[in-house]
């Protein structure tokens, strides 16, 4: 088999940054200790996941008639209701909302599916200055990096990074790694921006499709107010983040924030329901909610995929994930990384642009073992191999067979002769035995393995050999 | 999720007895010893020499059909309904978990059910169903256990390999704090991946070695494979073993 190209070369870089490695390796331990002290009783863990997994796989049953229920009650309420197939839709659909009110600058609180879109970036290429409002966007918009990890984007940034950044970025600003201080600079910041913005964007949590109602969690405070100061406020979301009624919220709850930073509550539960209204004081006189598919429907497709859209993005998968924490979340050379990037992505991009990510997992399933809506993670990581070496004329998943390699389908062919021939298979490995050993070191597989290790020693005889010997019945 | 097995209804008089093919090239005496242990509770142990491998290597790189053919010479070679034995968490799990899926939509998904629930992990066998009691005969030492990640996360398996370490008067068990890190090995992603892999074996044999443990035991070869390459590469001095070896060292002096 071939080492996997673009992951492994980007690993490289990635291990060979012993700064970066230690920021990541102490964050995850830290996450790891916290979301235990949540879940210390398994019965009680196992009963509340079971809850959350419930209420998602509900909800994506019967997902296209309740995604209507949602738009005509948000309509209802005066939030004006979009869908956009691709990102490009999306995008268009933003700017022309800006556009109409004459926006020019907007805070945003935290949203991935912005990043999906890459919508600061092309609002820029129109005149429209967007400012992340949440502490960690705030920090890598000023780095001009993607995020590293969906809940906690600048995780592999240590005080002194984010020193240096805002000495450099903000005027008056010395350097200082006192993280008080860090923080009240950038509050100074944003707090001008918010009372100056013309429109707020943010992501959404949970989209109540009984009631219309858009939950949005959070810790800063940022999400409220870039939801409520500017008099336009536009909410992008995937079509997967509904549920079906306010019921269902207090379970996911009681996952969402344990399962990512370990809090048992956010600061902040935000529960818009719609624009300001006559006599109210404050909130936007404009809601709009922007739905994204860019694949997701194709996901939804497939029984077995589909239970990738069960997805909270709480992050507990990559915090646990031996991989991510030694390479970060750069490595995975997109806007999801870790154990759920490595789902999502292919699925999303195609298995043509991110067919290696399926195969950057030991498949030790301790992603599994948190997943708070118990997406088995690990079977649709090996499910998405299989796609990546299936070409078909009705793909499940874009770029179907684009992994395929003549030789190594040849080898496979080959073992499974030999390990389906009993016969065969007792002659072959006593010759492997017995002539292991002499395999050049220099040969791949056996190439890769030496690196770190000394190549495993064939033991003479095999066991089928010795159990005979030991007079061990055959049947 | 945990296959969360129970015990056969009765104590067998007859056992089954799976080596897996990495134990066949590369652990024989490992294979052995855990034969061993279930012949000295008093056990007919059946190795059928029609065996091969469970079929993860294939199944884990998204080949379904190849493992399923090797999948079905394993169901033609354990024909009684006899449990079948496997030293390895990580190939009984593949049989005990992924079976059942993988013949979910095939003629012979009944047989593929059989067979999977017929499938135990040695040392879980050793403590659930014959309660065994082991006599340390050897010097006193001081050991760390292993967990393979499917051990635990795909048998349920967790503390009866060390509930047996326990048992014995001499051998004193040092816990490793990370030990449910995985090792890095993962079959095909040591090669796949070999510098992340190799990151990951490198921390496994620090938090092993910071135990202060002579030795370090485990109940999968795959974990072994890597973990005694690094450290023979790095110079370690730690023993390191299969479970079964040491028990029959310790208890029946070979
Ligand atoms: S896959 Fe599971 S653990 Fe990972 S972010 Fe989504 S909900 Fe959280």
């Amino acid at each position: 088999m071939a080492a996997d190209g673009d992951f492994a070369a980007r690993a490289h870089a990635a291990l060979g940054n012993a700064e970066v490695r230690a920021n990541f390796r102490r964050a995850m331990d830290g996450l790891m200790a916290k979301r235990a002290a949540q879940f210390t009783d398994p019965q009680a863990w196992a009963q509340t996941r079971a809850r959350g997994a419930a209420i998602k796989r509900r909800v994506l049953a019967r997902l296209p008639e309740l995604l209507e229920r949602l738009e005509a009650r948000c309509e209802a309420n005066g939030i004006r209701v979009h869908w956009a197939e691709t990102t490009g839709d999306a995008n268009r659909i933003v700017l022309g909302i800006l556009q109409e009110a004459g926006a020019r600058t907007v805070v945003k609180g935290k949203s991935m599916v912005s990043e999906e879109m890459h919508l600061n970036a092309f609002l820029d290429r129109h005149g429209i200055t967007a400012v992340e409002s949440d502490l960690g966007e705030y920090i890598i918009q000023l780095a001009g990096e993607m995020p590293s990890h969906i809940v906690m984007p600048c995780i592999h940034k240590n005080k002194g990074d984010i020193a240096r950044l805002f000495a450099e970025h903000i005027e008056g600003q010395g350097y200082t790694e006192d993280v008080a201080e860090l923080t009240a600079a950038a509050r100074r910041v944003l707090r001008s921006k918010f009372a100056a913005a013309d429109a707020g964007i943010s992501g959404v949590n949970f989209a109540v499709a009984e009631t219309g109602t858009l939950v949005l969690i959070e810790n800063e405070g940022n999400g409220r107010l870039s939801t409520t100061l500017p008099p336009l406020h536009i909410a992008v979301t995937g079509i997967e983040k509904l549920v079906e009624t306010l019921d269902d919220i207090p379970p996911l709850l009681a996952l969402l924030p344990r399962s990512a930073t370990g809090q048992a509550v956010t600061t902040y539960v935000n529960m818009i329901s719609g624009p300001r209204r006559d006599g109210e004081k404050d909130g936007p006189r404009a809601v709009h909610l922007v739905l994204l598919d860019n694949g997701r429907s194709r996901v939804y497709a497939d029984a077995e995929l589909r239970d990738t859209l069960r997805c909270i993005r709480c992050g507990a998968c990559m915090n646990h994930c031996p991989v991510y924490a030694r390479v970060g979340g750069h490595t995975y050379d997109a806007v999801y990384p870790g154990p759920i990037g490595k789902i999502l992505t292919p699925q999303l991009a195609g298995l043509d642009a991110a067919g290696d990510l399926p195969h950057a997992s030991s498949l030790c399933n301790a992603c599994v073992e948190v997943c708070p809506v118990q997406i088995p993670i690990a079977d649709i990581l090996v499910r998405l191999r299989r796609e990546a070496v299936r070409p078909s004329d009705t793909p499940a998943v874009k770029g179907a067979g684009a992994k395929r390699a003549p030789l190594e389908a040849l080898a496979w062919a080959a073992w499974r002769w030999m390990y389906a021939t009993p016969a065969l298979y007792r002659l072959g490995s006593r010759l492997m035995a017995r002539f292991g050993n002499r395999i050049p070191e220099r040969l791949p597989p056996l190439n890769r393995w030496t690196g770190v290790r000394t190549r495993p020693r064939f033991a003479g005889r095999t066991l089928h050999d010795l159990a005979r010997d030991k007079g061990y019945d055959d049947a | 999720m945990p296959a969360n097995p129970t015990p056969p209804a009765e104590r067998p008089h007859t056992v089954y007895y799976f080596g897996t093919c990495l134990v066949d090239l590369f652990y024989p005496e490992a294979g052995l010893a855990g034969m061993e242990l279930l012949r000295r509770e008093g056990l007919r142990v059946v190795f059928p020499q029609d065996q091969s491998c469970c079929g993860q290597p294939a199944r884990n790189t998204g080949l379904f059909e190849e493992a399923r053919a090797v999948a079905r010479t394993q169901f033609r070679a354990f024909p009684e309904p006899w449990p079948i034995i496997v030293p390895s968490g990580s190939c009984a799990g593949m049989m005990r978990v992924h079976y059942p899926q993988l013949f979910a939509d095939e003629p012979d998904r009944a047989e593929a059910e059989a067979f999977a629930a017929r499938v135990y992990e040695l040392t879980w066998f050793l403590v659930h169903a014959l309660d065994v009691r082991l006599r340390d005969t050897g010097e006193p030492v001081r050991v760390t256990w292993h967990p393979s990640c499917h051990s635990m996360r795909e048998m349920g398996v967790t503390d009866e390999p060390k509930r047996l370490l326990r048992s014995l008067a001499n051998v004193e068990l040092v816990e490793n704090p990370r030990e449910r890190e995985c090792c890095g090995f993962g079959g095909t992603f040591s090669v796949r991946q070999p510098e992340v892999s190799g990151a990951m074996v490198a921390d496994k044999i620090a938090a092993v070695s910071a135990t202060g443990a002579a030795e370090m035991l485990t109940g999968d070869c795959g974990c072994l494979m890597n973990i005694d390459g690094a450290m023979s590469k790095a110079g370690t001095p730690m023993g390191r073993r299969h479970i079964a070896e040491f028990l029959m060292e310790r208890c029946h002096g070979r």
